[in-house]
């Protein structure tokens, strides 16, 4: 019973998602509205389900349930439930409404919740591909408009790539450990007393490639193309949902499987993060298209969080769990405000089409604005909390380098955040933008809201993010 | 021995081929390396005990991937040379790159180290009174028995994809309509001239404003 519990999730979403794909195929007219419904609230029951689910794992450990896999899946359908509202309107104006773009966006969540709680290099592995693979597909949605296939080709292409890094990580990471699954490999790696070269080079491979799905630099170059080319709603379901699970992933393997070596692949994340926080800030200077700004600023808030990897700790994991879940706000409020722009029809995508904002639409601008005062960390707003814990995480951990970097790097980012501001408030213009569905301004509305309270009510983020972080560790103690 | 005699002719072989299907000038040659590639990791399969593997790759791989390939070489007209532009420029940085992963790859096979327990497993790849078959199936129904349902996901996903980015809403197929060609009359079909003796074809369907041929 335990075992048909814990799987109750993923077995929902699937036979949800293929009720409404055989719906949406046998159905005379075009249903798409109702199937976007019926599949946030699946996603709501699947969030049920998920909190149903009793702690264990089953399948011979390839699936595993706690506290930390629960709190990653939560913001996973968030994230998705959210995408899903925002691509409403948009898909009906730029005429890409077809009833697979929800199903497919139920199936890549399928993958996430099975990447989230994968105990077993084999269901992560498994789990990527299910994700990655409708994410391709999602990219290319718009495939008579030449740049989404441009986008959908290179993400495949590098992801492809990427793939085949992770998978040839996770062959040595097997050669050596002779099992896939992690506890066993944890055990392995715990026991063997000298580092052994094969191990380690297969766990930067696996980190590579993981790195490359959550669009840290080095491995960043394809998400700027891919951002601007795919349409608006897609690119807001990939700044959000998939980040998310796949960066929960990178916590749970390299502080579950890959804990024991800790002083080896320390270094290289805080490279990694290091990097990340300076792409992301100097990359987007000169941006014009906010997509790509948005990209960049993807990018350099990943290096953030990572900053709490990087110091391996509870408190490090408190504070990117912490950090993740402002960020998936702020991003889906950002994106809202971004498929909004739109005149007759047309997405209009430069930040100098915002100019003049302020005085034709007051209350967007406002919102707008909080959204990158707050992605910018200026107190009292959300995105400031979430820098300080992944800082005070990093310090504590001896890591004041890269505090000290994030820090300036930050300052740089206020820039041009500052920027998409003082366009909307101090530039003449006319926007002149379409009315607005219901659904883009609950999600606009909400995260601005969440985002400007979050300073008085902090603590029910703070204390179930401290319960995940405790039950990673907690999990990966044998 | 002669075990191992086999397994250094079909490695090299393969090895080879492997080379030669990324450096072959003319494409169809590449795709025939390939099978040949194949065909001799199916036999380092049986030589490795792995009977089901050698086949399940001789048949899915080079009866149907490697077919498909073929097909789609010879079919879609793909500029090769267009493709390679370029290479001169990247070349320094990809053999960077190569360099890094041989040297990496070098480091793993002169230190390569196993843990405790992981010997017992390469000592027994296969249980004693199971054939292969039996063996895979066993392993795939059982013990991932998860993963192996997710596999069937990934595959419907991907047809999925495939009919999102390439089916077209056309209504209905074109039949014949039997009724509407007897209804046709001759005016509306043909348009009669008279040619002038030694003028083009060309000159005609401007003059009667209509395409010819």
């Amino acid at each position: 019973m335990a075992m048909l519990y814990t799987t109750l999730p993923v077995l929902f979403l699937a036979i949800a998602g293929m009720v409404m794909l055989m719906f949406g195929v046998f159905a005379r007219r075009d249903h798409t509205f109702a199937i976007t419904a019926a599949s946030i609230v699946a996603l709501a029951i699947t969030a049920r389900l998920i909190f149903a689910a009793p702690d264990g794992q089953v399948f011979h450990a390839m699936l595993v349930t706690n506290d930390f896999t629960r709190f990653a899946d939560i913001l996973v359908l968030v994230g998705a439930a959210g995408a899903l509202s925002l691509s409403v309107g948009f898909n009906e104006r730029t005429g890409i409404t077809r009833f697979e773009y929800p199903v497919l966006i139920l199936f890549s969540v399928i993958g996430m919740v099975v990447l989230v709680s994968a105990g077993d290099l084999l269901t992560l592995y498994i789990g990527f591909e299910i994700q990655s693979l409708a994410l391709y597909v999602l990219a290319t949605f718009a495939r008579n408009n030449v740049r989404s296939s441009e986008a959908g080709l290179k993400y495949f292409v590098l992801g492809a790539l990427s793939s085949g890094v992770l998978l040839y990580g996770i062959s040595l990471v097997y050669g050596f450990a002779g099992t896939t699954s992690f506890v066993d490999i944890a055990h392995a790696l715990a026991r063997h007393s000298m580092v052994s070269i094969g191990s380690t080079i297969g766990i930067v491979f696996v980190m590579v490639g993981l790195a490359f799905k959550i669009s840290a630099a080095p491995f960043h170059m394809w998400t700027p193309d891919v951002y601007e080319g795919s349409p608006s709603s897609v690119t807001a379901f990939f700044a959000t949902a998939p980040k998310v699970a796949t960066f929960a992933l990178l916590l749970r393997v390299m502080l579950g499987p890959f804990a024991p070596m800790l002083a080896q692949w320390q270094d290289l994340v805080q490279i990694v993060a290091a990097a990340s926080m300076v792409i992301g800030a100097l990359g987007a200077i000169g941006q014009s298209n906010i997509k790509r700004l948005m990209a960049y600023s993807s990018i350099g808030h990943m290096g953030y969080a990572l900053m709490g990897l990087a110091a391996g700790t509870v408190t490090g994991v408190r504070g990117a769990l912490i950090y993740l879940a402002i960020y998936l706000v702020m991003s889906l409020g950002t994106f809202g405000c971004i498929i909004a722009m739109s005149r007759k029809g047309k997405p209009v995508e430069r930040i100098d089409d915002l100019a003049g904002m302020a005085s034709e639409d007051g209350r967007y601008a406002l919102a707008l604005a909080v959204l990158m005062l707050a992605m910018a960390g200026i107190p009292p707003l959300s995105g400031f909390f979430g820098k300080l814990y992944v800082f005070l995480a990093a310090i504590r951990s001896g890591l004041d380098v890269l505090a000290v970097i994030g820090v300036a790097t930050s300052a740089i980012a206020a820039f041009y955040y500052l920027r998409v501001i003082k366009v909307m408030y101090f530039d003449t213009g006319t926007p002149g933008f379409d009315r607005r569905t219901a659904g883009i301004n609950l999600v606009i509305g909400v995260s601005a809201a969440v985002t400007v309270l979050f300073v008085f009510y902090p603590s029910p983020l703070s204390t179930v993010s401290s319960y995940a972080a405790h039950a990673l560790f907690q999990s990966a103690k044998f | 021995m002669i075990a191992d005699i086999a397994f250094y002719v079909f490695a090299a072989i393969l090895l080879i081929s492997a080379c030669m299907v990324i450096t072959a000038r003319n494409s169809v040659h590449s795709v025939l390396f390939l099978i040949l590639a194949f065909i001799n990791a199916a036999a380092l399969f049986v030589l490795a005990g792995a009977e089901f593997l050698a086949m399940v790759l001789v048949i899915v791989y080079v009866g149907a991937v490697a077919v498909l390939f073929l097909f789609v070489v010879m079919m879609l007209d793909v500029d090769f040379a267009a493709l390679r532009e370029g290479f001169q420029r990247y070349a320094p940085l990809g053999l960077t790159i190569g360099f890094i992963l041989m040297v990496e790859v070098g480091l793993t096979v002169i230190d390569w180290s196993v843990a405790s327990g992981a010997h017992f497993v390469r000592l027994a790849p296969m249980p004693a009174h199971l054939s292969n078959t039996a063996a895979l199936g066993d392993l795939i129904y059982t013990h991932y028995m998860f993963a192996f349902e997710l596999v069937a996901l990934l595959l419907l996903i991907a047809m999925v994809g495939a009919i999102v980015l390439t089916h077209t809403d056309r209504r209905g197929p074109r039949r014949q309509n039997i009724e509407t060609q007897h209804e046709r009359r001759i005016d509306e079909t043909l348009t009669m001239v008279t040619i002038e003796f030694g003028s083009g074809a060309k000159r005609i369907s401007a003059q009667s404003g209509k395409e010819i041929g």
